[in-house]
């Protein structure tokens, strides 16, 4: 019914507009005007239209900023993602001006100069001087900027040292949720190969390796202390996933077939930006970020950046791969856990926790 | 003309439909290429009502997708299949064939001064084998498990393996087949743009007497040339890794329950080989259309497009770097941060030659005698939407900014209303503008005042609050916000969007209202109906094979002869001999 009255509508509009275009049709050649060559008052019309528009374009900007600028990220949570923000501040600070200036002539130019004709348009084919002007000064300009981001990108992509004293952590994604393995008091992750994916071992680790077998693995959540950097490895199962951390302004892609790296350093805690964005549910999040599938917009892991102590303490809770003895573990439960394919499914597994 | 199709004039079959006549075969890109701009518009209309209300049921959408949206909901997996073949479309069948087209076929050899292609042949083919593809990837809609639904970049693994997601399986295959077919269109319809362009310009015509359009639409064909087959070679090896058991793009895959006996392959491989067409692809949208709208300003201005010689060093400048810079699409990828300095580097300086054509087009505006005809206002909007997108541009292709937005709806706003919106915008300048040339009848100018002022309002209401929704973290290509706590309050921003996307949808229909009923009722054209300079207004309005009853007009002056001192007229034909005293500028 409600299809029936919509096409009946639009049917309706079109013969009435239809209708109308005839009316004027014939108003504007009882005129002697003709359906589309402008007239005086059609210039003057549309040149009135510009600084209209350049007002009404800039007061919505401006409203947008004022009504949503609150939803923005929060302040950087990692220590490079400060610069970043410096670094995007600063390209703003350059965008805004231009875009204000180019706009401000172009809706001023087409208003001011609109069509008169008692009057030529100057005649000014070319002019080297301001050619040059217009070359020079976007080159000067994004030189500086070229040299800041070049700059900032080396810092962020320099490693991690061995001194730094790293957490080391694996992101693995898979379709569609994410798993998180710390490296263990060894400081070294177990091989692993989705070759050896069954049952429980999700992760394809490799149980005759010892290295891997003080490996902790959780999901849902993972913990991260305060002020010390963390490097992360990223692995995916299936298809391309992405590592995206918008908080700490950190993003990775998860490829099949090799792994990816990414470093930062935490600075404000989980509870600590609940103060800053007065918001007591707030939770920093890891989501995907790489279109992987039918559930890929419900992708989630939740992060807990909490003191040194604390994390120790979370970190203790949490069970290695393998018992000490090195037998491996039982090969039971839930298998489906891993080969699950539909979103209804992955939905309740992303909330499910942990092994 | 040549005697042998001089028969095929009465003849409905040859004129109408395989037809080798430049002007027929441009009509037929422009009304193929429209069709095709309408279907990406609904889809993204109905992709729409989803971000805005997700979850809500709409009678509306059970009754147009059916089994797509199951009670009047999306289903998720369709939700991408429409977002992509949305991608595909507009990229590829509206702003590729549908504008490069239209207008190369139209406008090439009217304003060199030829009387047909170098290859009628060759043109007819390129026509046909769009339409094929048309036809495919449209037939992909209605398989089993439905389109490509990987996102337009069709990245494997997700678009190689059937087990990934419903629409990677005979969907994706029609894909590739419609993309292969589409590719050898373009490719035919290229090569013939350049060697027309070269070899058969009218006596006096050199290339700096050239209009800009012309010199667009040659580098455009140049980098469709270079770009086109390396996409060609990506998506093939990809049909070979889905069907014939090869591992270029895969490696170590576990999925739907097994391990697959896939080693040593790479997607990265993939992702390169895909954007080195995929950048140059933006400026084989984005060229044509600042083509266009150098033409239709300078006309409109009734004023010389001011510095023609930069304006061509420009072109060849975005189209040398274009080729240079396809990495910024990969800065997340993993690649060596020193390649991802490289490609910011490069970058970055795109920003220069597309600085000179913005201060170009604005002193052209200035002290011009500015006529606003509804192509004049596009003309406008485009300058506005290239000034807003391309500085956005500036933030992303700055590799350590790109890391927090990339693949978020900051990028979606930037490239919607630098490609997307400029793009669209200089085809329907072009179509305002030479709408009498094809179809000898003119448009109505109230419905394009109207058109205009409710595109450009709507695009920006939808284009623009989506730098918000990047800024707070949205990634591009979800379903739906609401299953992140964090994304509650964008709800408003989703819902404006929408608001105004259905306004711009109104909107287009209006224009294709005028189109069709201009084609058949429209008042007759003069033959010159903008004072313009170049050559097409010098042909008779009604269509001939071979352009010019009598001898092609020989060429004596650059195109941008408006207001000249001394001349009585506001302008002078190209093919006007020059006076005395007179200088010409393109020399």
């Amino acid at each position: 019914m409600l299809d029936l009255l919509i096409i009946v509508s639009v049917v309706l509009g079109i013969i009435a507009l239809a209708q109308l275009i005839k009316v004027l049709d014939l108003a504007s050649q009882a005129r002697g005007e003709n359906s589309w060559e402008n007239t005086d008052k059609d210039n003057k019309a549309q040149a009135r239209l510009m600084p209209v528009f350049l007002v009404v374009y800039f007061a919505s900007i401006i409203y947008q900023m004022v009504a949503w600028g609150k939803y923005l990220l929060p302040v950087s949570a990692s220590a490079h993602g400060e610069t970043i923000d410096n670094l995007m501040i600063t390209s703003w600070i350059v965008i805004f001006p231009v875009f204000i200036l180019t706009h401000i002539l172009l809706f001023y130019f087409a208003w001011k100069y609109s069509y008169d004709k008692n009057r030529k348009a100057e005649f000014f084919p070319h002019s080297n001087k301001l050619e040059l002007l217009w070359t020079i000064v976007p080159t000067v300009v994004l030189s500086i900027l070229i040299l800041y981001g070049l700059n900032t990108w080396n810092n962020i992509t320099t490693p991690a040292s061995e001194e730094d004293d790293a957490v080391l952590i694996e992101l693995y994604a898979y379709q569609f949720g994410w798993i998180a393995r710390y490296a263990g008091e060894d400081r070294e992750f177990g091989d692993a190969n989705v070759r050896l994916i069954e049952g429980v071992n999700a992760l394809g680790m490799d149980s005759t390796d010892s290295r891997g077998w003080d490996d902790k693995i959780v999901r849902a959540e993972f913990h991260l202390p305060v002020n010390r950097p963390v490097q992360f490895i990223f692995r995916a199962q299936d298809v391309i996933h992405s590592a995206y951390m918008p908080h700490f302004r950190a993003q990775m892609n998860c490829v099949p077939g090799m792994t990816t790296r990414f470093g930062y350093t935490p600075t404000i805690t989980t509870s600590e930006m609940k103060g800053i964005t007065q918001n007591d549910e707030f939770n920093y999040i890891l989501l995907c970020n790489k279109i992987c599938g039918a559930a890929h917009y419900n992708m989630q892991m939740d992060i807990i950046v909490e003191s040194e102590a604390e994390y120790e303490t979370w970190l203790a809770e949490q069970k290695v791969f393998l018992p000490m003895d090195g037998t491996p573990k039982v090969k039971e439960v839930a298998p489906e856990e891993v080969v699950d394919s539909t979103f209804t499914e992955a939905e309740e597994m992303t909330t499910a926790s942990i092994n | 003309m040549s005697a042998h199709t001089h028969h095929d004039d009465n003849d409905f079959l040859f004129k109408y439909i395989f037809s080798t006549d430049h002007k027929m075969i441009a009509k037929q890109f422009l009304l193929t290429g429209t069709f095709m701009g309408f279907i990406g518009m609904m889809m993204s209309l109905f992709f729409r009502i989803q971000l805005g209300w997700p979850g809500e049921a709409s009678p509306l959408l059970e009754s147009v997708l059916g089994s797509w949206a199951p009670d009047g909901i999306l289903a998720p997996d369709k939700y991408l299949a429409l977002v992509t073949i949305h991608g595909t479309i507009m990229v590829f069948f509206l702003l590729t064939a549908g504008l490069s087209g239209t207008f190369s076929n139209l406008l090439i050899p009217l304003q060199i001064g030829a009387r047909d292609m170098a290859s009628g042949f060759m043109n007819m083919l390129s026509y046909w084998l769009f339409f094929l593809s048309s036809l495919v990837m449209l037939a992909s809609l209605f398989v089993e498990g439905g389109p490509a639904a990987g996102g337009w970049t069709i990245y494997p693994p997700l678009s190689a393996l059937p087990e990934a997601m419903p629409g990677s399986g005979l969907g994706m295959t029609l894909w590739i087949a419609s993309m292969a077919i589409f590719i050898m269109s373009s490719l035919l319809g290229s090569l013939n743009y350049i060697v027309t362009i070269l070899n058969l310009r009218t006596k006096g015509m050199t290339m700096t007497r050239m209009p800009l359009t012309i010199w667009a639409f040659f580098v455009t064909a140049i980098l469709g040339v270079l770009s086109f087959p390396v996409l060609f070679a990506a998506v093939l090896l990809l049909l070979f890794d889905r069907s014939f058991g090869t591992s270029f793009y895969l490696s170590d895959i576990f999925i739907a329950g097994k391990a697959l006996e896939v080693e040593g392959g790479s997607p990265i491989l993939y992702e390169h080989l895909f954007w080195f067409l995929g950048h140059p692809e933006v400026y084989i949208i984005l060229l044509p259309a600042l083509g266009i709208t150098s033409e239709v300003v300078a006309t409109n201005a009734r004023k010389p497009i001011f510095g023609y010689r930069a304006m061509i060093g420009s072109i060849l400048a975005i189209g040398f770097i274009s080729v240079l810079v396809w990495g910024h699409h990969m800065f997340v990828t993993g690649m060596s941060p020193f390649l991802g300095a490289v490609f910011t580097f490069t970058t970055l300086l795109v920003a220069i030659p597309s600085a000179v054509k913005v201060f170009n087009y604005l002193t052209t505006l200035w002290k011009g005698n500015i006529i606003f005809t509804p192509a004049m206002l596009f003309a406008i909007g485009l300058v506005s939407t290239f000034i807003t997108g391309g500085l956005t541009g500036i933030i992303l292709g700055d590799s350590a900014l790109d890391i927090n937005v990339h693949d978020t709806y900051f990028v979606v706003g930037h490239f919607h209303i630098v490609m997307g919106l400029s793009g669209t915008f200089g085809m329907i300048c072009g179509v305002y503008h030479w709408f009498p040339k094809m179809f000898g009848r003119m448009l109505d100018k109230r419905l394009g005042f109207v058109h205009f002022w409710l595109t450009i309002t709507s695009a920006y209401g939808v284009f623009f609050p989506m730098h918000f929704l990047g800024l707070a973290g949205v990634p591009r290509r979800y379903y739906t916000n609401s299953s992140f706590p964090l994304f509650d309050n964008l709800i408003d921003i989703n819902v404006t969007i929408s608001i105004f996307a259905f306004i711009g949808g109104v909107a287009q229909f209006i224009f294709l209202y005028n189109l069709l009923y201009s084609m058949f009722k429209g008042p007759k054209s003069p033959k010159n109906p903008w004072m313009s300079n170049t050559l097409e207004w010098t042909t008779p309005v009604e269509h001939i094979h071979g352009n010019w009853p009598g001898a092609i007009p020989e060429v004596h002056r650059w195109p941008y002869d408006y207001s000249k001192p001394g001349a009585d007229s506001d302008f002078i034909s190209q093919d006007v001999p020059l006076g005395p005293d007179e200088k010409d500028e393109g020399h």
